[in-house]
């Protein structure tokens, strides 16, 4: 396993802030189109963050015209241009897909003010 | 063609130049040494053979010692021999040279063989993928059977080669066009993009396809 882990390790990206699930986030993303780049803002909830080291990844849900979107990030991609917490948010588990069906006040989310990090 | 003897590490992911995660099998090949050469005139066909993993004497038998040290080598636990495709040459390879991960480039195409995860005896469902029948409406002792394996007097017999249970993997399994991603000469790492046959920490051999 030791060899495994060391594979990509030099992908791995260190500039991220530290996030949690609950949070509000603003995702850079680049994206190439044709020989042009732009960067394109995903900016939702992060209900999960599952894998480690090189393939670890974290899914951004949002709710759009009233369709729920969701993204799956891989957290170490060159893609992602920065990533920016907009709002922490206090929650008790660490899937939160609770929220894919809850309506009105259940899917709401508290703000995390006390800071434990 | 020749080729590399090696084990496999396990899968893990990486990004490549454009960013898309890309899965790749890693597999730790070499330093593999030629230990002697076959010949049309000596044995009829040519071929380069090739050590792979030194060991202590006492780990291997008396003829392998016998062969290895005739020719000169080092003692080791595999040996395997790579055959040259049609019309190409192994004279450049001779006895004593060793062949590291560096044999391969990065975007070429490789066979990859390796001895499959064994399964043991199953049944039809899991060894031919058959569907097996309805676990309810009237079906009876028979939910995961393969049906009929023949007709009746005509021809009164089944037939060579009908799908039936037995033993499933522990078989020499190939891949054929698969694609280097990455190689590590120094740790002597070959990273394949995508799966490769066999359980982690198998013997697996990696054949060049030019």
């Amino acid at each position: 396993m030791d060899i495994l882990q060391t594979i990509g390790r030099d992908q791995i990206r260190t500039d991220f802030p530290d996030y949690r699930v609950g949070d509000t986030v603003k995702v850079h993303y680049k994206i190439k189109e044709g020989s042009k780049e732009r960067i394109q803002v995903f900016q939702g909830i992060v209900i999960q963050k599952r894998g480690a080291g090189i393939s670890k990844s974290f899914t951004v849900r949002k709710v759009s015209n009233g369709i729920g979107v969701e993204r799956i990030f891989p957290q170490h991609s060159p893609n992602i241009d920065r990533l920016e917490i907009v709002r922490h948010g206090q929650v008790r588990r660490a899937k939160l897909f609770y929220l894919r069906s809850a309506k009105g006040k259940a899917g709401r989310i508290k703000e995390r003010r006390r800071f434990t990090a | 063609m020749i080729g590399l003897i090696g084990k496999k590490i396990g899968m893990t992911q990486i990004f490549d130049a454009s960013g898309k995660v890309m899965p790749v099998t890693v597999i730790q090949v070499g330093p593999c040494r030629v230990v002697c050469k076959r010949t049309i005139e000596t044995n009829g066909y040519e071929a380069v053979q090739l050590g792979y993993e030194e060991v202590p004497e006492k780990r291997i038998s008396k003829p392998e010692q016998g062969h290895l040290k005739k020719c000169g080598s080092p003692l080791y636990r595999h040996l395997k021999e790579f055959r040259p495709s049609f019309g190409q040459d192994i004279t450049q390879y001779n006895v004593g040279d060793e062949l590291n991960a560096g044999l391969f480039g990065e975007n070429e195409t490789v066979t990859v063989s390796s001895k499959s995860k064994g399964r043991g005896f199953t049944g039809v469902m899991k060894r031919h993928g058959f569907a097996g029948f309805e676990q309810s409406h009237g079906v009876h002792e028979s939910f995961r059977g393969p049906g009929s394996i023949g007709q009746c007097a005509q021809p009164s017999r089944v037939f060579k080669g009908v799908k039936m249970a037995g033993q499933h993997g522990n078989k020499k399994v190939t891949t054929r066009h698969l694609k280097v991603a990455k190689v590590d000469v120094e740790r002597g790492l070959v990273m394949i993009i995508g799966a490769v046959p066999g359980a982690r920490n198998g013997l697996v051999t990696i054949h060049k396809e030019s």
